[in-house]
């Protein structure tokens, strides 16, 4: 179907599309099943101006938005979500420093990551703080010119590969959801190392692994917006990346659907293709129905996001939400159709499948998503008039 | 020259659109139009139904006033002859006798006089030798300036090269100076009784169809020839002729290449080009180590290891042994592919191969439709079976 | 450095199927795409341009739409594109193409080196590269496989030539011309800006008139060689299935192979 792109947003999907298909594809399989950063791979979406999309051309970047980011990584997504996970959670991370940072930090920062030279990384979780972020542990003490930090977080992406994190800190515990701040740390900054690096059901390339702060000693001009601004700044950067995410789930799955299409049409049972068989056709017709729901969902989120919307919460919990679903169905799918073959790593659905689990789990989970969805309609009906 | 069409006959059924290969022909305005892609191969004129299409013009009139001789370039590398030189003799006697002219080889390199005698014991009735220290490794720049001067004093009507690495490399621009044809990596070389003409025929569009090419009006008409595909005349023991000694010192040379070093591929016993004997890993080998399956079966056999480039792109073994359309193109006697697919592009660098055994789990793959010999199974029980087979054989 | 890269917009071959009724080839649905091995070519130019400086164009001998192809090289960061592209041209063996590709190449004028692909895969020849250099003088390499070094004092460059058995390392004073094959390095991704600026950019076309060509030496009337006649290559292949468990499959093999006297000595006598 033509989502009537502009010529510029054509040439972001079919450049995204060939770096995936020429660079990624050949490689997607030996990445997953040895855990291995895909640095080279991201070198070369750099190279192609695709590492900026939504940077200010001030710093460097293209200065387009959400929705050219969506369009590239989907691309990638389609032919792999771990890499597509490692290509855009840099931009996860320097969503805090576009929307809160000053003028000197966006200086400092952004320009290396448009340009694909440096990584970036978003780090909330902790142990005791996944869906109630409120509860995080990690402090930031004010000691003259500077901040120390301890504490620790839990399954950051990119960990260890990211040259700076944009980290979230407990600065004043008596003012509650008021007492938190964002800051920037960066990699050799004393004090901040890195533990071990997690063994993952999918998503394997991708860098997941803790963060830890012992005594870490940062300037205080790493502060991002200020103090006790930090679950705001958080809750923000979710709803603006959440259409990203939602481009993963579309991305994965349409790569799933396309995978199991062609399976289809090529495996003879009862003595023709089983894609002639109306349970399996079935299947099919659903899964792709749901894919393009899915992917009109999230372009419009992401156009209406671009236009300077303030409301975007529900709908972009609502894009999250159901490509997530989406792509772990659409992948399940996938490997029932494949049947035997499907659950052999030799072909690429089961990979696709153990994907797609982490997508209803991480950048706000699908009960908080469903939580937000259902305040929101509270809010809204509370508001129209009688 | 040019293709003619008579309105008046023409019916525009569209027969000539569908034989063209080129796509150089159309019916516009209910008649069949040539374009500028024509090059007057004349298969629209086979076709047509009602006789509208003919090539007019008179052909330029081959100048081949003091031309003769059948020449071919006896390659020689480290002090061996290529297998080429011979089967190059053997065909090029062929041409001679028709032509009823002499044949000679022409040899290049330092201290190789005494190759000579092998290329008079293979049928050449002279061998022009230019043997020089300047000539010891291979610059297009000596052996291709030589080569032009040779020509231009002795005026042979053909001149033939294997189609070799060296051959490719500088025959052009032999053919170049000399401002003559030159027709690429020949599979079939015959001469047209009515006029001399060198036929020369050649696969083209990537071994979808062939072709046949000729040079009328220039000499000489050059040609390279696919190694493996024509055949070595008989071997005269005793057979001697006339050894004509060139020397550089008569020539013109310009030198801006300098041969530094040959660094020998030592992963092979023999070079695919020459193998008798070719095992090919694809896709389906699945993992790096597995060419070590089929180098075993390769040494037992006396060949040497192929991939596809499938195989090479996924970094499980050099560029070097690539077969098929951008890597090397081969004929051996026996070919055997396991876990190929058979993709064209691959197809077209093997297809010369004598006899083609293919080893394939999957029944579809295209590989069996171009192999003698089809097993349809798993290639990591197969290829085994036939190292375990053999060895027993051979004790 | 000053660098030209030749290249050839070519129907992808490996979508060309023969119709086995009409004996021709079924060409509808194929796409034009950049001769593959020009792609390495370009590869080879722009890692030169960034180590030593300078420029790449891009020019080629072809119908209007042959602009596409360059194109697409801008987007991959070649500098400038020129077309040479006439009615007279058409038709051309190799002699005409290297002769029409050298005025060319006069004309723009000022390269150091001229990279080529190794050969065409319509064409298949691997001529045009040789032919060019000799039409320019220029000395040259054939299928190269490495860039050794390059002596900007000397204007020497070095490079690993493949030949069947290994490779020859040569060396080549500038300006001079080369080959390039796969193994020169992967090509590179185009790039947003690249691309934008490929929609953007002017190319020339080049006429005869041009390039002054001389018109006895340009298309199908300046090519020493032509066509005499096309027909379907023979069906290869016995289609011999053989069947039962591996063991039987390669008993059964051998069998057949050894009906020849050559490959029965290679399989061993039983």
């Amino acid at each position: 179907m033509d989502y009537f792109l502009t010529e510029e947003q054509q040439m972001i999907q079919d450049l995204a599309r060939q770096i995936a298909e020429e660079k990624v594809l050949p490689v997607r399989a030996e990445l997953d099943e040895k855990e291995e950063f895909p640095r080279e791979l991201l070198a070369h979406f750099a190279a192609a101006d695709l590492c900026g999309l939504n940077i200010p051309e001030a710093y460097g970047g293209m200065g387009l938005g959400m929705f050219e980011q969506a369009l590239a990584t989907e691309q990638v997504a389609r032919v792999c979500c771990g890499v597509a996970v490692s290509y855009a959670s840099s931009g996860l991370g320097i969503f805090p420093l576009l929307l809160y940072g000053s003028e000197e930090q966006k200086q400092k920062y952004l320009p290396g990551v448009a340009q694909g030279k440096t990584l970036a990384a978003f780090a909330l979780t902790e142990s005791s703080a996944g869906s109630d972020a409120s509860n995080i542990q990690t402090t930031a003490e004010r000691d003259g010119d500077d901040y120390v930090l301890n504490g620790s977080k839990q399954w950051i992406t990119n960990a260890g590969e990211a040259d700076f994190y944009t980290v979230v800190a407990i600065t004043d515990r008596t003012k509650g959801p008021r007492g938190a701040t964002f800051f920037v740390v960066e990699k050799g900054d004393p004090g901040f190392s890195f533990g071990k690096r997690e063994k993952k059901m999918g998503i394997r390339c991708s860098a997941t692994g803790e963060l830890i702060f012992n005594d870490c000693r940062i300037p205080a001009d790493r502060v991002i917006a200020r103090e006790g601004m930090g679950f705001i700044v958080a809750m923000r950067t979710f709803d603006v990346s959440r259409p990203g995410v939602g481009a993963l789930g579309v991305g994965l799955a349409q790569g799933a659907l396309e995978a199991a299409v062609d399976f289809a049409r090529t495996r003879v049972q009862f003595g023709r293709a089983i894609i002639n068989h109306q349970a399996v056709a079935h299947m099919l017709a659903d899964m792709a129905t749901s894919v393009e729901a899915g992917r009109a969902l999230v372009y419009a989120v992401a156009r209406y996001l671009d236009s300077g919307a303030k409301d975007i919460s529900k709908v972009s919990a609502m894009a999250k939400l159901f490509t997530s679903d989406t792509a772990m169905k659409v992948t399940t799918d996938a490997v029932q159709i494949y049947g035997g073959h499907g659950y052999m790593r030799e072909y690429p659905v089961e990979k696709m499948m153990r994907d797609a689990k982490i997508l209803q789990i991480f950048e706000g989970t699908n009960q908080i998503q469903r939580n937000i969805i259902g305040q929101e309609l509270n809010k809204e009906s509370g508001r129209k008039k009688k | 020259m040019s293709l003619r069409v008579d309105s008046e006959l023409c019916t525009a059924c569209e027969a000539c659109v569908e034989a063209c290969p080129f796509g150089a022909i159309e019916v516009v305005d209910g008649v069949a139009t040539p374009n500028e892609k024509c090059n007057l191969c004349g298969a629209c004129v086979d076709v047509c139904p009602v006789e509208a299409l003919s090539i007019e013009g008179k052909e330029a009139g081959p100048v081949a006033d003091g031309y003769q001789g059948v020449w071919i370039f006896a390659e020689q590398r480290q002090g061996r002859l290529a297998p080429v030189a011979f089967e190059l003799l053997g065909q090029g006697r062929v041409l001679a006798e028709k032509l009823d002219a002499p044949l000679a080889a022409v040899l290049f390199g330092s201290d190789v006089k005494d190759l000579a005698a092998d290329l008079f014991t293979a049928g050449a009735d002279q061998v022009y030798v230019a043997d020089d220290p300047r000539l010891a490794g291979f610059t297009d720049d000596l052996y291709g300036g030589v080569l032009t001067q040779l020509i231009r004093q002795h005026r042979p009507e053909i001149v033939l090269s294997g189609a070799t690495a060296m051959g490719r490399s500088f025959i052009p621009k032999v053919a170049s100076a000399l401002h003559t044809g030159l027709t690429a990596d020949c599979t079939g070389l015959d001469v047209r009784d009515s006029d001399r003409l060198l036929l020369q025929t050649r696969p083209a569009f990537g071994g979808n169809i062939m072709a046949t090419i000729i040079c009328p009006a220039k000499r000489p008409q050059m040609a390279t020839v696919r190694p493996r595909v024509m055949r070595r005349g008989p071997v005269e023991a005793g057979r001697s002729g006339e050894l004509i000694e060139v020397s550089l010192s008569s020539f013109e040379l310009v030198g801006r290449t300098r041969f530094v070093e040959f660094v020998e591929d030592l992963s092979e016993k023999v070079n695919l080009v020459e193998a008798d004997v070719i095992v090919c890993g694809g896709r389906g080998l699945g993992e790096a180590k597995h060419f070590g399956l089929l180098r075993d079966l390769a040494d037992l056999l006396g060949g040497s290891v192929g991939a596809t480039r499938g195989a090479v792109d996924s970094g499980w073994i050099s560029y070097a042994h690539q077969v098929g359309q951008t890597g090397k193109t081969v004929g051996p006697k026996l070919y055997i592919a396991c876990g190929v697919s058979g993709a064209v592009q691959h197809l077209v660098g093997m297809q010369s191969s004598e006899v083609i055994v293919a080893v394939n789990k999957d029944p579809h793959a295209p590989i069996f439709d171009v192999a003698d010999f089809g097993l349809v199974g798993d290639l990591f029980e197969i290829v085994p079976e036939m190292i375990g087979q053999l060895k027993a054989a051979k004790s | 450095m000053e660098i030209l890269i030749c290249i050839k917009q070519v129907p992808d071959t490996r979508d060309v199927k023969l119709d086995p009724e009409t004996n021709t080839l079924k060409r509808e649905g194929v796409d034009s795409i950049v001769n593959p091995f020009d792609l390495y070519a370009m590869e080879a130019a722009l890692a030169l341009r960034d180590a030593h400086g300078g420029q790449v164009t891009a020019l080629t001998m072809g119908p209007p739409q042959a602009a596409e192809a360059l194109r697409e090289l801008v987007s991959y960061g070649v500098d400038e594109a020129a077309l040479l592209s006439d009615r007279a041209f058409a038709g051309a063996d190799t002699w005409a193409t290297s002769y029409t590709l050298a005025l060319g190449a006069k004309k723009l004028g000022g390269f150091d080196l001229i990279v080529c692909g190794k050969q065409a895969i319509d064409g298949d020849t691997a001529q045009v590269g040789p032919e060019l250099a000799e039409q320019l003088g220029l000395p040259y390499a054939a299928f190269v496989r490495r860039i050794v070094s390059f002596d900007p004092e000397s204007g020497r460059l070095t490079v690993e030539r493949l030949m069947d058995d290994g490779y020859d390392v040569v060396e080549i004073e500038l300006p001079a011309l080369i080959t390039v094959v796969k193994e020169i390095g992967e090509p590179r991704v185009p790039s947003l800006k690249g691309k934008m600026r490929a929609k953007k950019i002017d190319i020339p076309v080049l006429t005869a008139a041009d390039i002054e060509a001389d018109e006895d030496k340009i298309g199908l009337s300046g090519s020493p060689t032509r066509v005499l006649e096309v027909f379907a290559p023979q069906p290869r292949g016995q289609r011999v299935s053989i069947e039962g468990e591996p063991g039987e499959q390669v008993r059964e093999l051998f069998e057949h192979l050894k009906k020849d006297k050559t490959l029965a000595a290679k399989v061993g006598a039983s």
